[in-house]
């Protein structure tokens, strides 16, 4: 795809000089120590980007160092070659990670706790979301006594609560089932709309990708290198059935080297 | 109640049991009632000592129970000291170890002659002997946090304080709180050291002091119904402290509820 690459690469660079709320690395390369000390590229080269208000998965095979992507975006880690210029990014990791002794929604008000405001004034500004996001009733209850679902639902809240631009979210629905990850997902496209940030959404799911993205980024196996990208300029909301949606996603896992059985 | 009762039937069952083979040991008459008293006896002499025996137990209870608030605090303390600072590990740790090998009952006489017949004394005997469990148990919870949540917390912008403050904190609390229920134990067995080591000015001596001298005057059941006493408030501040530690962290204890 030579053409796609090359109009990819001018977009690239007409967007690098916009000062925004997106996001944008130009080949960036990454490597990390293993427990034995050796050294792992788990990003070779790569370019991305995603305007402010843009959703970008991005999809490989388990190792193509998509975690180290997102942690570089979170400013974690800072790359070893490349530039990455990215407005503030807040995390939500793949799995939930909420904390024990808060309820729900000192989880969820978590991040404006540690930008010093009042515990009051923190419970009030996360319950504001908590009906909107199907959780009211849950506010004092604990992450032992909620579903899979309503964990990530508070989690995603303490990502979106933290007022950053950018949303990282790594696999965040990979541990649900199927049911409850379309609902899921189909919650997200809401959230999205209504509270409209710049997202990068790592996942596992090909058909997630596509029906939630903007655009889809194809890694290849370690060392990560972008294989394709994949425009999905659709109306919203997608079906899964829809034939558009299932010829991208046919060619998405194409670039993934599986074929659709 | 009824599951309550059922929880404790095995205890009962098994108390019962072993007091009855000891019933009918002592009387066989294989050894001396001067020496190993049977259980009804010791029983009589329980209640008619009941007023002597409280009295004691106040004593004691207060050593153990503030010795045992002190021991929590200074190891809780010094956990997260030895947490936050690996140089602070590698200067306290051997010693804090070090600390359990000292024989209490040489330096005992020393502590009372360096600070007299009162309180004072016996607290530092039951501190010194609680306080390891605890160090130990903090310093691994606060290890156990996960390094993903604090990541998380620093995604957050969370400073080293609040990392602190919101994850590693509450979940020290409960593993330090743990160490304390270990530590309650030989807590009892500190006390009964330091009120036989350190001579003490009051009308009561308390439990330790009290046997001790039973024992030398061969009121022998009466020597043993004041340690059926000790028996008790320590099994009494083992639940006690378990209670407290699942109210402070009901999330730790989903998996292992019938520790009553």
């Amino acid at each position: 795809m030579p053409t796609e690459l090359q109009s990819r690469a001018q977009r690239h660079t007409s967007r690098m000089t916009r000062a925004n709320d997106g996001i944008s690395l130009n080949d960036v390369s990454r490597a990390y120590r293993d427990q034995r000390g050796a050294s792992v590229q788990a990003l070779a080269g790569i370019s991305l980007y995603a305007d402010h208000g843009e959703l970008l998965a991005v999809v490989g095979p388990s190792g193509c160092g998509k975690t180290t992507l997102l942690e570089l975006i979170c400013g974690l880690q800072t790359p070893d070659r490349g530039v990455l210029q990215c407005a503030p990014a807040a995390l939500m990791p793949q799995r939930d990670l909420l904390l024990p002794w808060l309820s729900a929604l000192d989880n969820a008000a978590l991040a404006l706790r540690i930008a010093g405001r009042s515990r009051a004034a923190a419970r009030a500004q996360a319950a504001d979301l908590f009906a909107e996001l199907g959780l009211q009733g849950f506010e004092q209850a604990h992450p032992h006594e909620l579903s899979g679902g309503m964990r990530q639902r508070v989690a995603f809240l303490r990502t979106l609560l933290s007022g950053k631009p950018v949303l990282c979210l790594d696999e965040p629905f990979g541990a649900l089932d199927a049911i409850t990850r379309a609902e899921m997902q189909a919650w997200l496209d809401r959230a999205l709309q209504r509270e409209p940030r710049t997202v990068v959404l790592v996942t596992h799911d090909v058909e997630e990708a596509v029906v939630l993205a903007d655009r889809v980024a194809v890694l290849s196996p370690r060392p990560g290198r972008l294989r394709v990208e994949i425009e999905v300029d659709l109306p919203r909301p997608r079906s899964r059935t829809d034939v558009t949606v299932v010829a991208l996603r046919e060619r998405a896992l194409h670039a993934l080297g599986m074929e659709d059985s | 109640m009824r599951r309550s009762v059922v929880n404790a039937l095995p205890a009962i069952v098994l108390a019962a049991a072993l007091l009855g083979a000891w019933e009918l040991y002592a009387d066989s008459g294989a050894t001396s009632s001067s020496i190993l008293p049977a259980p009804h006896t010791i029983a009589q002499s329980l209640w008619s000592n009941a007023g002597l025996l409280s009295h004691n137990l106040l004593v004691t209870g207060e050593e153990v129970a503030l010795g045992l608030a002190l021991a929590l605090a200074l190891g809780f303390a010094l956990g997260v000291l030895i947490h936050l600072s690996p140089a602070l590990r590698r200067a306290c740790y051997p010693l804090t170890v070090g600390s359990q090998a000292v024989p209490i009952a040489v330096i005992a006489p020393l502590l009372v002659f360096l600070l007299g017949f009162g309180l004072l004394p016996k607290l530092i005997v039951i501190v010194l002997i609680c306080f390891f469990p605890v160090v130990v148990t903090t310093v691994d919870g606060l290890a156990a946090v996960d390094p993903d949540q604090l990541k998380l917390l620093r995604t957050l912008d969370a400073s080293r304080l609040q990392a602190f403050r919101f994850a590693e904190l509450p979940a020290a609390l409960p593993a330090a709180i743990s160490g304390a229920r270990i530590a309650v134990t030989v807590g009892v067995i500190g006390a009964y050291i330091a009120e036989s080591q350190t001579a003490t000015s009051g009308a009561y001596a308390g439990l330790g002091h009290e046997i001790n001298a039973d024992l030398s005057s061969l009121q022998t059941a009466r020597a043993y119904a004041a340690a059926v006493v000790l028996f008790a408030f320590a099994i009494a501040c083992f639940y006690t402290l378990s209670l407290v530690e699942r109210r402070l962290a009901p999330w730790a204890n989903q998996s292992r509820g019938d520790l009553r």
